[in-house]
């Protein structure tokens, strides 16, 4: 009995150990095929479309709520030492380092990434992809590829959405219905925002965070059990995945880029 | 002489597992350029594998697949590719892409591998449509197709690049009489006016009796009879007559293998709970 189930473990860790092995050859055979996009930018293209423009509002609406609390909450504790007047650079900073960049890789993990990883799934349960194997066509360069990059390029340009919607909401909350001075406000935040070390290292942790969101969506797809359980489980798995991922890899890129 | 101006495919010693289970077991097939082959078997023999492994889409544990002198389990992609563009298939789903149109979906290969104008293309793909009866659906989505309408769609796709072969898994599976009638037609006026080398898999005996030059008889992972379906219609060995009679007993397996049923009833079912 316990070396069934020492068995078990067993065979369950090699299980885990390829599938992180397929994901890493998945991601080398995407990076590696990466240049047939050159002659088809329109795959490109419509998967921004999908994958960016179709967040858009779900990106810009979360972004402006989490300005507001951000307004509120910042204000209530810079108050209690006088400082107020620099929520500006409080609101600014947390959104362009941490929040733009982290929320909106969950919020398109939830939006985008599912949708990847169903709408892969699916078509592997119809035998597209398959067909297309048949036509020649490989599904990795036709298919992954394009959303792979659509998903990279997309999410830096939502987390400065959210960043810039979220100004504006703190903006709202603090100038417009708690009384800091519009002047005091955007231009401490103009002094303290750093280009390089704040808006530079967000747009890179976004861009690590929609290659991993997309990553883990494609290959959830592409691995899914070709039922309508697989299928289910695989877009769940995406989520908690890429969730769990995002969160993981943001402190350790905190820690590289402010932690010293 | 070249033996493969005789044969198409000759497949030698194929010997292929799927975990535990054996599906081929030293199997030898060849395929009659120019004729429609048909390999026949009981469901769950393999015949939707041995597709799959002429296709390149499996690796076999060993033996060896020549399409045209070429093994294609030592092919390398590009390789690989170049010989699928020579070969169609219709899958059992018609496996279309549900994204694009009834034209846009027999478009596609040759968008993709052909240089054409968009007025050659366009007259290409409506010949292709109105080889099987469905120009008038052009524009309509796959989900808008009944089974029957996107497998002859599907057929459109694979002959789209006129390949010198059709594979056609369970082309009569779930069909009505009359477009089982009308694929059977189809397959046959493909076969002949093309020139194609098509190979049929399939359960359904009668229709593929029809139209097959040559009929192989799949069972146990090899091949238990081949011959034309004249040949086969008066084999007298008990497992050929079986099959092409369709008998409940006899030596051909109706049961996935298990353990007696007085056994099984003391063992426990792997079981899945959230249904009940």
């Amino acid at each position: 009995m316990a070396l069934t189930s020492l068995a078990q473990f067993g065979r369950a860790g090699l299980n885990t150990l390829q599938r992180i092995g397929r994901a890493h050859l998945l991601l080398v055979a995407c990076l590696l095929g990466s240049g047939a996009l050159l002659w088809r930018p329109r795959l490109f293209t419509a998967q921004l479309f999908n994958i960016g423009v179709l967040s858009l509002l779900i990106v810009g609406i979360s972004g402006l709520f989490v300005g507001m609390v951000l307004g509120l909450q910042g204000y209530y504790v810079l108050a209690q030492f006088g400082a107020e007047q620099s929520l500006g650079v409080m609101v600014a900073t947390s959104l362009v380092r941490e929040l733009g960049p982290v929320v909106t890789a969950l919020l398109v993990a939830g939006r985008a990434g599912s949708a990847l990883t169903a709408e892969i799934g699916l078509m592997k349960a119809t035998e597209q992809l398959a067909g297309l194997e048949m036509m020649a066509v490989d599904p990795v360069r036709r298919i992954l590829i394009p959303r792979l990059f659509g998903g990279m390029v997309a999410m830096p340009l939502l987390a400065a959405l959210f960043s810039a919607v979220g100004v504006i909401g703190g903006y709202f909350v603090g100038v417009g219905l708690l009384g800091v001075d519009d002047g005091a406000f955007w231009s401490q935040m103009q002094a303290k925002v750093d280009f390089q070390e704040d808006v530079v290292n967000g747009v890179i942790k976004s861009a690590v965070f929609g290659l991993l969101v997309t990553w883990i969506a494609l290959f959830q797809g592409y691995e899914s059990i070709p039922t309508a359980e697989g299928v289910s489980r695989a877009t769940t798995r995406s989520v908690v995945h890429a969730a769990l991922v995002v969160l993981g890899v943001d402190f350790v890129l905190t820690a590289l880029m402010f932690g010293a | 002489m070249n033996d493969f101006s005789e044969f198409l495919i000759k497949i030698r010693g194929l010997t292929f597992r799927r975990g535990e289970r054996l599906i081929f077991d030293q199997l030898d097939l060849d395929i009659r350029r120019g004729a429609v082959t048909a390999v026949l078997g009981p469901s769950g023999s393999g015949k939707t594998t041995l597709l799959k492994l002429i296709t390149g889409q499996l690796q076999p544990d060993a033996g060896e697949i020549k399409i045209d002198g070429q093994n294609v389990h030592n092919l390398s992609k590009k390789e690989l590719f170049q010989l699928r563009q020579r070969m169609g298939m219709l899958f059992q789903s018609g496996a279309l892409l549900t994204d694009l149109t009834v034209f846009e979906n027999v478009a596609y290969p040759l968008r993709e591998h052909a240089k054409l104008s968009p007025s050659l293309l366009r007259k290409l793909v409506l010949l292709k449509l109105e080889a099987v009866g469905l120009r008038g659906a052009r524009d309509l989505m796959p989900h808008e197709l009944s089974g029957g309408m996107a497998r002859r769609v599907a057929l459109a796709r694979a002959i789209a690049l006129d390949p010198m072969m059709l594979l056609y898994d369970e082309p009569f599976t779930g069909q009505d009489p009359i477009s089982m009638g009308v694929l059977v037609r189809l397959i046959h006026q493909l076969n002949d006016a093309a020139g194609l080398t098509s190979i049929v898999v399939s359960h359904d005996v009668q229709e593929t009796a029809q139209i097959a030059d040559m009929m192989y008889l799949l069972s146990g992972g090899r091949v238990i009879a081949h011959g034309t379906p004249m040949e086969l219609a008066t084999n007298d060995a008990i497992q050929v007559r079986q099959f092409m009679d369709g008998n409940p007993d006899g030596p051909l397996p109706f049961h996935y293998p298990a353990l007696p049923l007085a056994e099984d009833f003391r063992t426990r079912t792997r079981g899945r709970s959230g249904w009940h």
